[in-house]
C-alpha cells in the first residue's frame, strides 16, 4: 500500500517538474542564505572562543599597572611570595602576529595550547626553548621560527613560554599582566599594600571581543533570518499550490481505501525527503556563500573591532547539521498549514483546486484580522518595548503583520483603480490583475519582506556609517597621535612637540566604577579641539566651561542608559561629587566612559601620567614632523598614528562591510525575484482558461503577453511603495529598540532617498525579468491550446 | 446476503436547518445480483451509494456488508473496506492524472495487496486498453478513461461493485460499449453490482430496480 501510494504521490512531481524545482530551489536558497550567514558567524565565534580558551580572556581577573605600562619581574615575585596565586603574561606583535608568553606552571588550567597542557613538550617549554604554538595560517606568517601547528590556537596568535616571548619581543624581564587564579588563599595581604601601582581588572571587562562584535553578527543574523523567511514563503507557496492541485488525487486515494493518517504521514515523509535533498544542496551553497563572504567579514571584524577571525572556512558538523535541521523545520512550518487542512478535509469535499480563491471569503477575513492584530501589537510594542525580546517581538509582529496585510491592501487598491478605468481593456486588465492576486500574493509577500529588509538594513548600516564617520571626526580630531613607552619618553615628546605644534593634548585614562558600572575615566585638557568637535545627545548650558573648571563630568550614552543617569544627576568619583553636564554618543564601546578636566584628573589620580598624546598641527606638516621627531629624539614612526591614515583605514573597513551587506541585499532580492518567476510559471497553466475568452474576443496573444509583463511590474511597484515605509519602520525598530536593548546605545536614523529609489528600480527590474519568460511563453501559446478551453473536454 | 441496508437516515445542515436526504431506506443485494438505483436529481441516490461505499456515515440505521456493520467502523476500518471488499466507479472517472494507464489500472489492487498480474492483463485486454498502457489519462478519450476506471475497480476482485452513473459523461454509443464490458466482467467475478443511473434503458439491463423519491423507496 505504501509503495503504491508513494508512487502516486511522487508521480505528481514527476509530471510537474517546475513545481518540484520551485520547491527544492526555494528551500535550497533559503537554507543557503541562512546557513551561509551562520557559517560566517560560527567561524568568527569559534575564533573568539579559541582566543578566550587559549588566553583565558574574559575568564580570569587580571592585574596590570594603572598606567598601562609593563611591570617588572620583581613585582610578580613579591606577589607570589605574599601568597597571591598569579601567573605572568607578556604579549606583543611580531610580523603582525600576536605573540603571547605564558608560564605553564603557574597558569590556571585550560590556558595555553592543548598539547602543552597534556605535557608533551613541557620540558622544552620550561627552559624557554620551546616552540611557538600557532595554527597553520599564523605559522605561515612567522617563517623563521620553529612553530608547532596547533589548530585550537586563535587565528593571528602564537603562544610560547614567557622567556621565549620576552626574548622575541625584546621585553626582557617585563610582564604585561598577571592572571589571577579564581581561588586565592584567605590570608594574603591587600593588593594596595604590596603592589599599589597595580589595578585589578575583572573578567567581565572590555576584553571580551564577542560583545564588541555582537552588533555586527546580529545584523548578519537578522539578514539571514529574513532571507530564510523569504525562502520559506516560496516553499509555502509551492507546497500550498501542490496540495491544491493534488486535492482530486487525495480524494481519489482516500475513496480507493487509503487511510487518512497513512496519507498524511506519507505526504509529510515525501516533503521531508525533499527537504533533506534541498537542505543538503542549500548547505553546500551556503558554504560557497560563506567562503566568498568570509574574507570581507574577517577584514571588517579585524578593522572595526580588532578581532582576529580566520579567513578560511571550516566544515563544522554543528553548522551543517543545523543547516539541515532548519531546512526540515522550515519545510515543516511551510507544510503544516496544508497538512492540517488536509487532515480536516471531509472525504467528499469538493475536489476542485482552490488555489486562486485563497484570499477570498473567510480566508481573507481571517488574514485581515490577523494582520490588524499583529500591526496593533507592533504599534503597542513600538511605544513601550525596552528589552531585546520585546524588540524582536516588535520586528516579528511588524513584518508578519505587514506581509499578511499586503494582499488585502493590494486588492483594495486594485478595486479602486478598476472602478476608475475608462476603456474596456483597462477594466479587464485591472479585474484580471485582481483575480491573479491570490496566486501571486505569496511571491509579493516575499518581495515585500526582501525589500523591507533591504531598506531597513541598508538604512541602519548607512546611518551607522554616517554616525561613525562623524564620530571619528569628533574623536580623532588631532592630526597626529604619539605613544610613549615610558614616562621619560613622554616628557621628551612633550618637550619636543610643544614649541613645534599648535597644541599637545594628553590622553590619559583610568578604569574605575561609576554607579557600580565599570567605567573608563579620561582627563582632557581645555582646548578648542573638544569644544569645536564634540557633539552631545543631551547637553547642559556651558558644559565645557563647567567641566574644564572641574565642576561637572561628561558621560557616554552607555553609562547614562545602564545606570539611568541624566543631566543634572550627581556621581561620586573618588573624593569628589560631580554633576553630569552632558551625555555623548560612544559607538561600539561596550563599557561606560566619562570625561573630566585634566586638572581634576591629576588631583584624583596622581599616579597616572599620560603616555599618549594628540598633536594639533597643520595637516600638511605631519609627515615632516614624524620624520624629524624620529631623527631628533628617537621616537620611531611606529609609535605614531596619522589621523588621515586611521580615517582612510576606517572608511576602507566600512567599504568591506558594505560589500558584505550589498552581497546579502542582492541575494535576498534575487530570491524574491525567483519567487515571482516561479509563481508566474506555476500559474501560467491556469492562466490559459482565463485568457482564452479575451483572446477569442479579439486581443492578440502578443498583447496578452505584454499585459502579463506590465501586470508583474505594476504589482512590484505597488509592493515596493509599501515596502519603503515598512523598511523604514524596520530600521527604526533596529536602531531605536533592538540596538539600545542589545548594546546600550542608540544610533540616529538618516534617510537615503537615492538608495531607496535605486532599490525600487532593482525590484521593478527583478519583477520584469521574472515575468519576461512566462509572458513570452504566453504570447506563444498555440491557438489549439486556447481553443481547448472551449471544447467539451475541459 | 452480501449487502443489507436497514432504515438508513441521513441529513445535511443547510442555512434553513437540517435537510433530510435519506429517510429510512431498506434494501438487500446478494452476491452476483445487480440492482439499479434510480430517481430524480436530489432523491438521495448518490448519498446512499456513498454511505454504502463507506465514503460517508449515516445518521441512523445499519449497512451490513459481508456480515459487518460499516456504520460501526472507524475511518481506518472503512478505508480497509473500500480497498478490498467494495469497488466504486465514479461518474468523473477520478483517475490519478500523474500515473500512466497501466499504473492506474493496477493501483487499487496494489493498494489492497491483491494485485494479480494475470487478471489485470485480462482486464486490460478485455477493456481494449492494451495499446494505451503507456499513456497518461489526459491523453485518452472520456470512454477510454472510464474503461480504465472500471478496470481499476475490478482489478482487486471486489465482492461489491458500486457505480455512480458510470456512463453519465459518455455519449450513447460509448456508454453502451462500456456498460456491456462492465456487466460482463462483474458477472464473471460473481460480485454484486449496485448502480446509480438516470437512464431507464440502462436500469432495464440490471436484475432489479429500486426507485427513490425524496429520500424514500418509492
Amino acid at each position: 500500500m505504501t509503495r503504491a501510494t508513494l508512487q502516486a504521490l511522487l508521480s505528481h512531481w514527476w509530471r510537474n517538474p517546475l513545481q518540484l524545482f520551485t520547491l527544492l530551489a526555494g528551500l535550497a536558497l533559503a537554507t543557503a542564505l541562512w546557513s551561509g550567514v551562520q557559517a560566517v558567524n560560527a567561524e568568527a565565534r569559534a575564533s573568539y572562543r579559541a582566543a578566550a580558551a587559549t588566553l583565558g580572556e574574559g575568564q580570569y581577573d587580571r592585574l596590570g599597572r594603572r598606567d598601562g605600562q609593563p611591570m617588572d619581574q620583581a613585582t610578580y615575585i613579591t606577589l607570589r611570595r605574599a601568597g597571591w596565586l598569579v601567573s605572568p603574561v607578556v604579549q606583543g606583535r611580531l610580523n603582525g602576529v600576536r605573540i603571547v608568553g605564558i608560564d605553564p606552571l603557574t597558569a590556571p588550567a585550560g590556558i595555553g595550547p592543548v598539547r602543552l597542557t597534556q605535557g608533551a613538550d613541557i620540558a622544552d617549554f620550561l627552559v624557554g626553548n620551546g616552540p611557538l604554538f600557532a595554527n597553520a595560517a599564523t605559522a605561515g606568517r612567522l617563517p623563521d621560527l620553529q612553530i608547532t601547528i596547533t589548530p585550537d590556537i586563535a587565528p593571528g596568535s602564537a603562544i610560547t613560554d614567557i622567556g621565549a616571548a620576552q626574548r622575541l619581543l625584546g621585553k626582557p624581564g617585563q610582564i604585561d599582566s598577571l592572571i589571577v587564579a579564581p581561588v586565592q588563599p584567605r590570608e594574603r595581604p591587600d593588593l594596595a599594600d604590596i603592589a599599589p601601582q597595580l589595578v585589578r581588572q575583572s573578567a567581565q571587562g572590555g576584553s571580551d571581543i564577542g560583545r564588541l562584535t555582537d552588533s555586527f553578527h546580529l545584523n548578519l543574523t537578522a539578514f539571514g533570518l529574513l532571507s530564510f523567511a523569504v525562502g520559506i514563503f516560496i516553499v509555502n507557496g509551492a507546497i500550498g499550490l501542490a496540495f491544491e492541485q493534488r486535492r482530486p488525487v487525495v480524494r481519489t486515494l482516500r475513496a480507493l481505501g487509503l487511510p487518512l493518517r497513512r496519507l498524511i504521514v506519507l505526504m509529510a515523509a515525501e516533503l521531508m525527503f525533499f527537504a533533506l535533498i534541498a537542505g543538503g544542496v542549500g548547505v553546500m551553497l551556503g558554504y560557497v556563500i560563506a567562503a566568498l563572504l568570509l574574507p570581507d567579514v574577517a577584514a571588517t571584524l579585524r578593522g572595526l573591532y580588532g578581532a582576529d577571525v580566520s579567513g578560511t572556512l571550516q566544515l563544522r558538523p554543528v553548522w551543517w547539521l543545523s543547516g539541515l535541521a532548519i531546512a526540515l523545520g522550515g519545510t515543516a512550518i511551510a507544510a503544516s498549514g496544508a497538512l492540517w487542512k488536509m487532515s480536516r478535509m471531509p472525504l467528499l469535499a469538493s475536489a476542485q483546486p482552490r488555489a486562486l480563491a485563497m484570499a477570498a471569503g473567510q480566508g481573507a477575513v481571517m488574514q485581515g484580522a490577523a494582520a490588524a492584530l499583529l500591526l496593533v501589537i507592533a504599534l503597542i510594542l513600538a511605544l513601550t518595548a525596552d528589552g531585546l525580546i520585546a524588540g524582536f517581538a516588535l520586528l516579528g509582529a511588524l513584518l508578519i503583520g505587514a506581509a499578511l496585510a499586503l494582499p488585502i491592501i493590494l486588492d483594495r487598491v486594485l478595486a479602486a483603480t478598476s472602478a476608475r478605468a475608462k476603456s474596456i481593456t483597462a477594466q479587464w486588465f485591472w479585474a484580471d490583475t485582481r483575480q491573479q492576486l491570490p496566486g501571486l500574493s505569496l511571491a509579493l509577500m516575499a518581495l515585500l519582506l526582501a525589500m523591507a529588509a533591504n531598506v531597513g538594513v541598508s538604512t541602519m548600516v548607512s546611518s551607522f556609517r554616517l554616525t561613525f564617520t562623524a564620530f571619528l571626526d569628533q574623536r580623532l580630531a588631532s592630526e597626529l597621535y604619539v605613544s610613549a613607552q615610558d614616562a621619560t619618553q613622554a616628557q621628551a615628546i612633550i618637550a619636543y612637540a610643544t614649541p613645534r605644534v599648535d597644541a599637545v593634548l594628553p590622553i590619559q585614562s583610568v578604569e574605575t566604577q561609576i554607579a557600580g558600572l565599570q567605567t573608563e575615566v579620561f582627563g582632557a585638557r581645555d582646548h578648542r579641539t573638544y569644544r569645536d568637535n564634540w557633539t552631545f545627545l543631551n547637553a547642559a548650558p556651558d558644559l565645557w566651561d563647567t567641566t574644564f573648571a572641574g565642576q561637572t563630568i561628561l558621560i557616554n550614552e552607555q553609562l547614562s542608559r545602564r545606570a539611568n543617569l541624566r543631566i543634572g544627576d550627581t556621581v561620586p568619583l573618588q573624593s569628589q561629587t560631580l554633576t553630569i553636564a552632558g551625555v555623548y554618543g560612544d559607538y561600539g564601546n561596550p563599557i561606560g566612559q566619562a570625561l573630566i578636566s585634566e586638572d581634576l584628573f591629576a588631583g584624583l589620580y596622581p599616579t597616572v601620567t599620560p603616555q599618549r598624546f594628540g598633536l594639533r598641527m597643520d595637516r600638511s606638516k605631519v609627515g615632516d614632523f614624524v620624520t624629524r621627531m624620529a631623527a631628533d629624539i628617537g621616537i620611531p614612526a611606529s609609535q605614531t598614528i596619522n589621523q588621515a591614515g586611521i580615517k582612510a583605514f576606517s572608511l576602507g573597513v566600512f567599504d568591506r562591510t558594505f560589500t558584505v551587506t550589498t552581497a546579502l541585499n542582492v541575494l535576498t532580492l534575487a530570491v524574491a525575484g525567483f519567487a515571482i518567476l516561479m509563481s508566474l510559471l506555476t500559474l501560467a497553466s491556469m492562466r490559459v482558461p482565463q485568457l482564452a475568452p479575451a483572446w477569442a474576443m479579439g486581443m492578440t496573444r502578443a498583447q496578452l503577453g505584454r499585459l502579463e509583463l506590465l501586470r508583474a511590474v505594476l504589482l512590484a511597484m505597488l509592493t515596493a511603495s509599501l515596502a519603503l515605509p515598512l523598511g523604514l519602520g524596520l530600521a527604526w525598530a533596529l536602531l531605536a529598540v533592538v540596538n539600545v536593548a542589545a548594546f546600550g546605545w542608540q544610533l540616529p536614523m538618516y534617510l537615503f532617498p537615492a538608495d531607496y529609489a535605486r532599490l525600487g528600480l532593482f525590484a521593478l527590474i527583478a519583477a520584469a525579468l521574472a515575468a519576461l519568460w512566462p509572458a513570452w511563453r504566453l504570447a506563444r501559446t498555440p491557438p489549439a491550446d486556447l481553443l481547448k478551453v472551449f471544447s467539451n473536454e475541459r | 446476503m452480501l449487502l443489507t441496508v436497514q432504515d438508513i437516515h441521513k441529513s445535511y445542515a443547510t442555512a434553513d436547518g437540517p435537510f433530510a436526504v435519506l429517510r429510512g431506506i431498506d434494501l438487500t443485494l446478494g452476491a452476483g445480483e445487480t440492482l439499479a438505483l434510480t430517481g430524480e436529481s436530489g432523491s438521495g441516490k448518490s448519498t446512499l451509494l456513498h454511505l454504502i461505499g463507506g465514503l460517508d456515515t449515516p445518521d441512523r440505521g445499519q449497512i451490513i456488508i459481508n456480515g459487518s456493520d460499516i456504520a460501526a467502523l472507524d475511518d481506518n476500518g472503512r478505508a480497509h473496506l473500500r480497498r478490498g471488499t467494495v469497488g466504486v466507479v465514479f461518474q468523473q472517472f477520478n483517475l490519478i492524472p500523474s500515473l500512466k494507464v497501466a499504473d492506474n489500472i493496477a493501483f487499487q489492487a496494489r493498494l489492497a495487496n491483491q494485485y494479480d498480474p494475470a487478471w489485470t492483463a485480462t482486464l486490460t485486454d478485455r477493456m481494449g486498453l492494451t495499446s494505451q498502457l503507456g499513456k497518461y489519462p489526459e491523453q485518452l478519450s472520456g470512454g477510454q478513461q472510464q474503461r480504465v476506471a472500471i478496470a481499476r475497480t475490478l482489478a482487486p476482485k471486489p465482492r461489491l461493485v458500486l457505480a455512480d452513473e458510470p456512463t453519465g459523461n459518455l455519449d450513447e454509443g460509448t456508454a453502451a460499449i462500456v456498460m456491456d464490458l462492465m456487466l460482463e466482467l462483474v458477472r464473471e467475478t460473481g460480485a454484486g453490482l449496485l448502480m446509480v443511473t438516470h437512464s431507464a434503458a440502462l436500469a432495464a439491463r440490471l436484475g432489479r430496480r429500486l426507485h427513490l423519491r425524496a429520500g424514500q423507496v418509492a
